[in-house]
C-alpha cells in the first residue's frame, strides 16, 4: 500500500516557510511604511509646502523597491496552496478560496490601480486626487492583508463550516462567521499594528543614520517626529491586540500556548515564564526527571490572567493535554491524546463505510457515528501522541524574543519623543538606534513562528494535519523548486539591499530648492 | 437549470472572463518579448518599458485574481491541475516573479545585476509567460493524465485525492502539437497587442514606424498558428457528460458546442473579426487600432473558453480516468460558497471602472523622449 514519505511532508513544509518569511520580509514594511508617507503627503496637501511633498516621494521610492519584492514573493504563496498543499485545497477549498478570491477582486485591484497613479500621476492628476491614490494604495494592501489573515485565523480556529461525506469536504455554512471570526480580527489587528510599528521603526533607523552622518536634518527630524508618534501609538495597540490573540491561543490552541511557555504540567495560578533557558536535549513529548530550564524568571500568576483572566485559573501544560483528564472550561473533561485518535479512526472508518455503503440504513449509521466523532476527525491521521507536541524551544524562544522587543520598541519611540534634543547629540544612541532597525524584522519574523510553528503539526487545526494535507509529488520535485527559490528569492534581496542602501545613500531631494 | 447549476455556469463565465483579460492584457508580456526588437536606442527601450510598466501590475493582478477565482469556485481543479502539473504551473510562476522586481530595479542605482539582466527577464516573462500559459490552457481540450478519488480521503497512509499520472507533472503538455499551438498562437496574439498598444501611446514616429513594420510579421505568423490551432479544436474530441455525471467522449465536441450555443459561436465569430479588423488598422498605421484588437482577443478567449466549461462539457478531461474528468458540477464550490461569491462579484462593474479611469488618466497623453528622464 501507497504511504506519504514524511521527508515530502518536511520539505513541503521547509519550501511554503521559506516563501512565507521572504514574502514577511516586505509586506511589513509595505503596510507600515505605506502610511507613513501618505501622512507625509497630506502634510504637504494640507501645509502646500515642497519640504513635506519631497520627503513623501522619497520615503515612497523606498516603498516602491520594496513593494515589488512583496508582489514577486507573494504571487508564489498563494498557488502554493494548489501545488504542495493539494489535499487541503480541496478539503477546505470550499472556505478557504473565498478570501483569496475577495482578496484579489476587492483589495489587490485597488492597490495595483492606484500604485500606478501614485507612481506616474504627480503631473497627470491634481494634488488631492494623487493623495487619493496614495491612501487607496495603502487601503487596498491592508485590505489585502485582512483578507488573507481571514484565511490565516480559519486555519487556528477553523468556524463557519460543515463536513460534507458526499464531496468529502468543508463546507462554508456561513461567511459571516468566517470573515468577522473573533480570532480573524485580533489577528488582523495585532498583524498590521505590529507593520506599522516595523514601518515606523525603518523611518527612524534611517532617520537617524541621517543624523549620525550630519545630513539632511530637517527631513530627519520631521521624518522622526511623524514616525515616532505612529510608531508609539502602534506599539501600544500592538501590545494590547498581541493580549488579545494570547488569549485566543489559550482558548483554541492551548498547546501552542503550552509550547511558547515551556509549561509541561500544567495547574492553577501558573507564572509567565518572563526570561529563560530550556535544557537543550529534553524530550516534550515525554515524563523526564530532569529540570526542564537551566533557570527561569517568572512573573506570578500571570499566565493564568493572560489564559484565563483569573489569578488562579488553571492552564494545561503539554503533560496535561496529551494526557486529558482535567477539567475544560465549559465544565467536560478533557480527553487525552490516544482517545482522540481513536475517535478520529472510528471518524475515518465511518466515512470509508459512508462511502462505500449501498443500503440507505448503512450509510445513515455511518454517517451517524462520524458526526458524532468528527471534532477528532484529524487525529485520526496521526501515528502517535506526540506528533501533537510542536518544536518547543522555537516556538519559545521566539515568543521571548517578540515580546521583549515589542517592549523595546514602545521605550525606543517614547525615549526619542522625550529626549530628542539630548539624543541627537550622542552618536553612541543615534548609532544603537540605527542598528535597531533590523530588529523589528526580527520581532515580527518570530511572531509568525510562534504562530506556524506553534500549531504544528496541524494544517488546520485539529482537522487537517499536514501529512494529510500535501500534493502527491516526487520529494526530490519539492527539494528542487526549495533550493530555486532560495537562490532567486536571496539573489533578489540582495539586489534590493542594495538598491535600497543607495537610494538612501542618495537621500532625499528636500534640500535642494524646488522647481 | 436549478440554483447551483446557474452559479457553477455563472462562475465558469466569470472565471473565463479573467482568463480573457488575462490574455489581453498580457500585452504588457508581448511589449517586453519585443524590447530589443521594437527599440533599436536606450532612449526607445526606455519608452516601450516606460508604457508597459504602467501597466505590467493589472496584468499580474488579474493572473492572481483568475487563480483565487478558480481556487473559490472550482477548488478541485486549483487542487487537481496544480498539485499534478507541478512543474509548469511553478515555471508560470517563476516567470512573473522575475517581472515583478525588474520593472522597479532595472534603471535604479546600486542595481547590482545590471540593467541587462532585469530586462533579459522581462524578456523571460514576455515569451515563457503567454507560451506556458497558453500550453497549459492547451490542456483544457487536449486533456492531462490524471486520477481523482475523494475517497481516499479515509484511507489514513495516503489520504490525497488526486494523483498525476505522469511523471513529467505538467512538462508533457509541451509534447502535445495543439498545445503548442495555442501557446504559440497566445504569444503571437500579445506581441500584435503590443505593437499597437505602442503605436497609440507613444508619442515617437520611429518607434512607430518600427512597429507597424513588425506587425506585419507578427500578424501573419499570429494567423498561421491561430487559424491551425482553431481546425485542430473544431475537428478535435472533446468530452460531455450525462446528468448522472458520467463522462463520455464525443467527436466534434467544441464544434457541436459553437452549434449548440449561437451566442457564444457570435462571440467567436464577433471577437475573430476584431482582431482581424484592429490588425489592419494597425497595418494603415491607426494609432487606436488596440481598441478594437484588444477587446476583441477578450471577445474570442472567452469564447473557447465558455466552450471548454458549458454545454456540459468537461473542462478538464482525464486522458488516465474519463470519469475523474473535471467539470463545472463535479468540480465546483457549494451552493452556498457560491451564493456568497457571486454577491462578492457584484463589485465588479466598480473595479472595472476605477481601472478604466486610472488607465484614461495615465494614457491620456502619449510617452515622450523627455519622460524617460523623470525618476518615478
Amino acid at each position: 500500500m501507497d504511504a506519504i514519505d514524511t521527508t515530502l511532508v518536511d520539505w513541503s513544509r521547509a519550501q511554503f516557510a521559506l516563501t512565507a518569511m521572504y514574502h514577511w520580509l516586505f509586506v511589513p514594511l509595505t503596510l507600515g511604511l505605506g502610511v507613513v508617507m501618505a501622512i507625509m503627503e497630506t502634510l504637504y496637501v494640507r501645509t502646500g509646502r515642497e519640504f513635506w511633498k519631497q520627503t513623501a516621494r522619497f520615503w515612497m521610492k523606498l516603498f516602491g523597491i520594496n513593494f515589488a519584492m512583496g508582489v514577486a514573493t507573494g504571487i508564489i504563496l498563494e498557488f502554493e496552496f494548489g501545488t504542495n498543499w493539494s489535499n487541503y485545497s480541496w478539503f477546505v477549498g470550499d472556505i478557504f478560496g473565498a478570501p483569496l478570491a475577495i482578496e484579489g477582486i476587492v483589495a489587490f485591484f485597488l492597490e495595483s490601480t492606484f500604485i500606478a497613479v501614485m507612481y506616474f500621476g504627480w503631473n497627470k492628476v491634481s494634488k488631492r486626487a494623487h493623495l487619493a491614490a496614495t491612501w487607496l494604495t495603502i487601503i487596498g494592501a491592508t485590505l489585502s492583508a485582512w483578507w488573507i489573515l481571514v484565511a490565516n485565523a480559519w486555519m487556528q480556529h477553523p468556524v463557519g463550516m460543515e463536513f460534507n461525506p458526499d464531496t468529502v469536504r468543508n463546507e462554508m455554512v456561513d461567511f459571516l462567521a468566517v470573515a468577522f471570526s473573533p480570532v480573524a480580527v485580533v489577528k488582523f489587528c495585532h498583524t498590521v499594528t505590529s507593520s506599522w510599528v516595523l514601518g515606523a521603526v525603518f523611518v527612524v533607523g534611517v532617520s537617524c543614520w541621517y543624523l549620525l552622518r550630519g545630513r539632511h536634518k530637517d527631513f530627519a527630524w520631521a521624518s522622526i517626529r511623524v514616525a515616532c508618534w505612529f510608531g508609539l501609538a502602534a506599539s501600544l495597540l500592538t501590545a494590547h491586540t498581541g493580549h488579545q490573540s494570547g488569549r485566543d491561543i489559550a482558548l483554541y490552541q492551548p498547546m501552542k500556548l503550552a509550547a511558547a511557555e515551556g509549561l509541561y504540567e500544567g495547574g492553577k495560578a501558573q507564572g509567565l515564564v518572563m526570561a529563560g533557558v530550556l535544557r537543550p536535549g529534553v524530550d516534550w513529548s515525554a515524563p523526564t526527571n530532569e529540570e526542564r530550564f537551566l533557570f527561569n524568571i517568572e512573573m506570578p500568576c500571570a499566565l493564568s490572567i493572560l489564559a484565563t483572566h483569573e489569578a488562579d485559573g488553571y492552564v494545561p501544560g503539554i503533560r496535561n493535554l496529551l494526557e486529558g483528564g482535567y477539567t475544560l472550561p465549559d465544565g467536560r473533561t478533557a480527553l487525552s491524546a490516544e482517545e482522540k485518535m481513536q475517535r478520529g479512526r472510528t471518524a475515518i472508518a465511518a466515512l470509508a463505510d459512508y462511502r462505500a455503503a449501498t443500503e440507505p440504513a448503512a450509510r445513515e449509521a455511518a454517517l451517524k457515528t462520524l458526526r458524532a466523532n468528527f471534532d477528532c476527525f484529524g487525529y485520526g491521521y496521526l501515528k502517535s501522541p506526540s506528533d501533537l507536541v510542536p518544536p518547543v524551544p522555537l516556538t519559545f524562544y521566539s515568543f521571548r524574543i517578540m515580546v521583549i522587543l515589542g517592549g523595546y520598541f514602545i521605550a525606543l519611540f517614547t525615549g526619542m519623543l522625550l529626549l530628542s534634543r539630548w539624543v541627537s547629540r550622542q552618536k553612541l544612541l543615534l548609532l544603537a538606534v540605527v542598528l535597531s532597525t533590523p530588529l523589528a524584522w526580527l520581532a515580527s519574523q518570530a511572531g509568525w513562528v510562534v504562530a506556524e510553528v506553534g500549531r504544528q503539526p496541524w494544517s488546520i487545526q485539529g482537522l487537517l494535519p499536514n501529512l494529510a494535507a500535501i500534493s502527491r509529488l516526487e520529494t526530490s520535485s519539492v527539494q528542487t523548486t526549495f533550493f530555486i527559490f532560495l537562490v532567486l528569492f536571496t539573489l533578489l534581496l540582495v539586489a534590493e539591499l542594495s538598491i535600497m542602501g543607495k537610494a538612501i545613500a542618495d537621500g532625499p531631494e528636500t534640500d535642494k530648492p524646488a522647481v | 437549470m436549478n440554483d447551483i447549476s446557474l452559479l457553477q455556469h455563472y462562475w465558469w463565465f466569470l472565471v473565463s472572463l479573467l482568463g480573457a483579460l488575462l490574455v489581453f492584457l498580457m500585452f504588457v508580456q508581448g511589449g517586453q518579448s519585443l524590447i530589443w526588437t521594437l527599440g533599436r536606442t536606450e532612449e526607445q527601450r526606455r519608452m516601450l518599458l516606460l508604457a508597459t510598466g504602467r501597466k505590467w501590475e493589472l496584468t499580474f493582478t488579474t493572473l492572481v485574481t483568475f487563480g483565487g477565482a478558480f481556487f473559490a469556485s472550482f477548488p478541485l481543479f486549483y487542487s487537481t491541475s496544480f498539485g499534478g502539473a507541478y512543474w509548469v504551473w511553478l515555471l508560470i510562476l517563476l516567470c512573473f516573479v522575475l517581472q515583478a522586481v525588474s520593472y522597479e530595479f532595472q534603471l535604479r542605482h546600486g542595481n547590482v545585476l545590471g540593467t541587462t539582466t532585469y530586462r533579459v527577464f522581462l524578456l523571460l516573462n514576455g515569451v515563457l509567460g503567454p507560451l506556458l500559459i497558453g500550453t497549459a490552457v492547451g490542456t483544457f481540450f487536449t486533456g492531462a493524465e490524471f486520477v481523482v478519488n475523494k475517497s481516499a480521503v479515509a484511507c489514513v497512509s495516503m489520504p490525497v485525492i488526486s494523483s498525476w499520472a505522469n511523471p513529467l507533472h505538467g512538462l508533457e503538455a509541451a509534447l502535445v502539437p495543439q498545445n503548442l499551438l495555442l501557446g504559440f498562437s497566445v504569444l503571437l496574439l500579445t506581441r500584435v497587442l503590443a505593437c499597437l498598444y505602442f503605436m497609440g501611446s507613444i508619442a515617437d514616429e520611429t518607434l512607430r514606424g518600427n512597429c507597424r513594420r513588425r506587425l506585419r510579421m507578427e500578424c501573419g505568423f499570429f494567423l498561421l498558428f491561430f487559424l491551425t490551432w482553431l481546425g485542430y479544436w473544431l475537428a478535435s474530441i472533446g468530452y460531455g457528460y450525462t446528468a448522472d455525471g458520467i463522462v463520455y467522449p464525443v467527436q466534434h465536441k467544441y464544434l457541436n458546442n459553437l452549434l449548440a450555443m449561437p451566442a457564444v459561436a457570435a462571440l467567436l465569430l464577433v471577437g475573430v473579426l476584431m482582431v482581424l479588423g484592429g490588425m489592419v488598422q494597425g497595418l494603415r498605421g491607426r494609432r487606436r487600432a488596440f481598441w478594437l484588437a484588444g477587446p476583441g482577443s477578450v471577445l474570442v478567449v472567452l469564447a473557447l473558453l465558455l466552450c471548454a466549461g458549458w454545454n456540459n462539457t468537461a473542462y478538464y478531461p482525464s486522458l488516465a480516468d474519463a470519469q475523474s474528468s473535471l467539470t463545472i458540477v463535479n468540480s465546483s464550490s457549494s451552493l452556498f460558497t457560491l451564493k456568497t461569491m457571486t454577491i462578492v462579484s457584484f463589485i465588479i462593474p466598480f473595479v472595472i471602472a476605477y481601472i478604466a479611469w486610472a488607465w484614461r488618466v495615465l494614457d491620456r497623453t502619449p510617452i515622450t523622449p523627455q519622460e524617460t528622464q523623470e525618476e518615478h
